[in-house]
């Protein structure tokens, strides 16, 4: 009953969501233009209704209902409360849901915090908003309803893929998709200032907030999706330039870019039609990953759908949104005349080149993962891209980009001086060249291309951290006024400031972590028998024992490693083995020693005539690796709290 | 095979697995998370990033090189710099059984038989490049990660380029534009006539204005 309620109210939510749109294009007709304020309450009840339908679908995974066809096949009586609760978005069918849930209520927050936008341009989002929500709650509804019946209703759950039954992962899609999906906001507002054919800078300022609470979501949620990886695959990679990593990298660089061109925009009145067509392309990403990851078309390379109809439909619905918001850009974005006038050093004129090297960037993961893709359709030949392509495409491009990134910061708007921001800096270079020196001297064990990707790292790293001291440096006159008088200062700057300067902090920190991680780091895999070692490094690895262990719902081999340096006792790691009987799958649960900087990585694997085969990684900096983009995102979340910017202010600050 | 799971819950999707790879991508994938071998027991290690003679004590101690992933222990060139080579070449070669993983980080048979091919070339002394066409020969250009630069991949390599020569383009009329604006003052300038007519006023009288 409460499945088919569920059903209802996603029918519902479609409806309303097309009431919604409709309501904002009849407005257009003169007599009727009263309707456009019906969108408000459309939306809200939209949102309300695609909630309710979610809380129905998790209703039936925590019940485990296995009439719901979509239970039947992800869950699993035995399964743990927190992955029957997540097996909810497990699903092509449930993520939509999920999807759909989001997106709506976007729309209601538009509606709730919109209240200060002037009310065409707030009726216009909401219109588009609107669109959205029916195309993706019509394309869930009629082609993956979550919520449909088997006949007849298995006895028991097929489980969800163990794999995925991991805290991180639970939490993962969510994250993403809040991120995923709030670019659709920042379309809708692109698009509604396209109709509008006006752009300002209260547009920028609009905007951004927007920007970046969806920024700051994929920001967390693709760093947790690369940890899930580190530790669950088993053998310590994090990123691997796979295409669906890519596709949700790809949303994430063109809104880094958007955010750093919006602060021109607010603040110089230029790079409009830029700042537009960011805006409509982050969200385009968005769905271009959507539908890469739905269609089939990259997990294998040989048909182009597993579910074509479904396939088909998101390309159709891309090809529909994407290609009516670039259509429009075409013809209005001429009419944005630009107000922009800077001089070529200028804090302007450095944005706008890391812009540029962003986007060249985005330009290169983008072609890396659509070319192979596009190549064999046309074509029917088949070509690789992988890690080697974008050493040597997108690194070059951040890279530079991060060479440009403290003068940006430190450069004064509308004619900067680059002498003396050279000088201010020059200690910061000469300290991140020192680091480079040292780094790539001692960790680099002579091989060329060790010692120059330490060196470019670290001094890439140095020089971002260092930079943005030098910017709280200036800000606080640090050792120029007593201490106490820099931490007053220190505590008035605005919160923007300390958010862009944690930001770039956590960059320089992940580059670090990236750079000595991929480059330093140590392996050694061996068949042990209990009391047998191997070592790693300067670590001495000991299997003391194998125990036998019975998990909820799965049954697990525990080896206890015991591992010391020197010596000295440094912990106690226990990785595991797991079979899941629901799935009949085997997976490996690795063991982590947390030290302060570095991972010490255990697996446990095949048992042999000769031992348990047991591989032990030490990975020096790991830990930056996850830090730097926490740190961005604690960064994102300071600045979303300035007081200019609060969502809460936005409206307040257009009416004075 | 294992590593398309990051970013995607739809990767639950109750068919992901036979996509793509079958029953036996399946079982490598569950089952041989860790690859199956049986090499000869031994006991490797690596220095650690301290440098000087500690370093130099472990690498006479231990020479034994290390590098994370599938590779496995008794899979060395006794010629370190060969050695080195190989595992380079690892990285770029595609395990083609695989979704998306080198033959340096797979566990697969055939991974493993790639890369005792590829030291098997070294050995006879064969050059990089010539291992390459020696791959792509056999497997086709999808078994290298690094494209080559043909026409066909042309796009692939210089639209990144062209991007940035198209922008850096824009981004120099732009200053240049507006440096010819700078060096006009923010009021149309004066023609000769004017100017001497405002001269004319100017010395007139200074104090008329008054």
């Amino acid at each position: 009953m409460i499945a088919e309620l569920g059903t209802f109210c996603l029918g519902l939510a479609f409806l309303l969501s097309l009431a919604q749109a409709l309501s904002v294009a009849g407005a257009a007709w003169r007599p009727l233009r009263g309707m456009a304020r019906w969108s408000e309450g459309l939306s809200l009840a939209a949102a309300m209704a695609s909630v309710l339908a979610f809380a129905a679908l998790l209703h039936a995974f925590v019940t485990s209902d296995f009439s719901v066809s979509n239970v039947a096949r992800h869950s699993h009586t035995l399964k743990p409360l927190l992955y029957k609760i997540s097996g909810t978005w497990g699903s092509h069918e449930g993520s939509m849901l999920l999807w759909c849930m989001v997106l709506l209520s976007y729309g209601a927050l538009v509606t709730l915090f919109g209240r200060g936008l002037p009310s065409g341009l707030r009726h216009k989002v909401l219109g588009v908003q609107g669109l959205l929500g029916a195309l993706f709650s019509g394309f869930t509804l009629f082609s993956s309803n979550p919520l449909a019946r088997p006949d007849p209703a298995p006895y028991e759950g097929q489980s969800l893929n163990p794999m995925l039954q991991d805290p991180a992962l639970a939490l993962h899609p969510p994250l993403l998709y809040l991120g995923y999906v709030g670019f659709s906001v920042v379309f809708a507002f692109a698009v509604a200032a396209l109709i509008e054919g006006r752009i300002g800078r209260e547009w920028a300022r609009w905007v951004r907030p927007w920007t970046l609470v969806a920024w700051v979501f994929l920001t967390l949620g693709i760093a947790l999706g690369s940890f899930w990886a580190y530790y669950e695959l088993g053998w310590g990679g994090w990123w691997f330039w796979d295409p669906v990593e890519n596709a949700s990298f790809m949303p994430w660089l063109a809104a880094t870019a958007l955010l750093h061109s919006a602060i021109v925009l607010e603040k110089r009145d230029a790079l409009k039609s830029w700042t537009v067509f960011l805006a409509l392309l982050a969200f385009t990403f968005s769905m271009l990953g959507a539908f890469l990851v739905r269609s089939g078309v990259l997990t294998s390379v040989h048909a182009f759908a597993v579910d074509p109809q479904r396939g088909i439909l998101l390309l159709a619905i891309l090809f529909v949104t994407a290609g009516a918001g670039f259509a429009l850009y075409v013809f209005r974005a001429s009419a944005l005349s630009s107000g922009g006038v800077f001089a070529p050093v200028s804090r302007e004129s450095t944005l706008v080149l890391n812009n540029l090297l962003v986007f060249v960037a985005l330009s290169t993961v983008c072609l890396g993962t659509l070319y192979p893709l596009l190549m064999e359709a046309l074509t029917g030949k088949t070509i690789s891209v992988g890690t080697p392509y974008y050493n040597l495409s997108f690194v070059p491009a951040m890279s530079v980009a991060m060479l440009i990134l403290p003068l940006a910061s430190l450069m004064a708007w509308k004619r900067g001086d680059l002498k003396a921001v050279g000088q201010r800096l020059a200690l910061a270079a000469g300290i991140s060249l020192l680091l480079a020196v040292l780094g790539a001297v001692l960790m680099g064990s002579g091989e060329a291309k060790k010692v120059l990707s330490l060196g470019v790292g670290f001094l890439l790293g140095g020089w971002v951290i260092l930079g943005s001291w030098q910017v709280l440096q200036e800000r606080t006159h640090l050792l120029k006024v007593p201490f106490s008088e820099s931490l007053r200062r220190f505590r008035a700057l605005p919160l923007a400031t300390h958010g862009m300067v944690l930001a770039h902090v956590g960059l320089g920190l992940f580059v670090l972590g990236a750079v000595v991680e991929t480059q330093t780091k140590l392996s050694a895999v061996d068949h042990l028998r209990v009391g047998g070692a191997l070592r790693v490094g300067a670590y001495e690895v000991r299997l003391s024992d194998i125990k036998s262990v019975v998990g909820p719902n799965y049954e697990a081999e525990r080896g206890v490693l015991e591992v010391r340096r020197g010596g000295k006792p440094i912990c106690q790691a226990l990785p595991e083995r797991r079979f899941y009987p629901a799935s009949a799958t085997v997976t490996t649960e690795v063991a982590l020693c947390f030290q302060p900087l570095n991972d010490l990585y255990f697996v446990l694997g095949e048992p042999s005539a000769e031992g348990w085969q047991v591989r032990a990684l030490y990975n020096p900096w790991a830990r930056l690796i996850f830090f730097g983009p926490l740190l961005m995102a604690i960064g994102g979340v300071l600045s979303l709290c300035d007081r200019r910017l609060r969502l809460g202010l936005v409206h307040r600050g257009k009416k004075g | 095979m294992r590593r398309n799971y990051c970013s995607s819950p739809d990767l639950a999707a109750p068919n992901w697995r036979f996509r793509g790879g079958g029953f036996r991508a399946l079982a490598r994938k569950t089952v041989g998370l860790i690859p199956p071998f049986n090499p000869p027991p031994a006991l490797p290690v690596s220095p650690l990033i301290s440098g000087g003679r500690l370093k130099a004590l472990l690498v006479t101690l231990f020479a034994f090189s290390q590098v994370a992933g599938a590779v496995l222990p008794g899979e060395t060139l006794s010629d370190k710099q060969q050695d080195d080579r190989a595992r380079a070449l690892y990285r770029e070669v595609r395990c083609v059984v695989c979704q998306n993983e080198s033959i340096a980080d797979s566990g697969a048979d055939i991974a493993a038989d790639m890369r005792r091919d590829i030291r098997a070339h070294i050995s006879e002394g064969k050059s990089d490049s010539d291992i390459r066409d020696i791959l792509r020969a056999r497997y086709g250009d999808y078994v290298l990660f690094r494209p080559r630069f043909s026409l066909a991949t042309g796009l692939l390599w210089g639209l990144p380029v062209g991007v940035l020569l198209v922008g850096g383009a824009i981004f120099v009329l732009m200053g240049r534009r507006k440096s010819a604006n700078d060096a006009e003052p923010d009021t149309p300038g004066l023609s000769a006539e004017e100017q001497a007519r405002l001269e004319a006023l100017l010395n007139r009288d200074p104090d008329s204005h008054k």
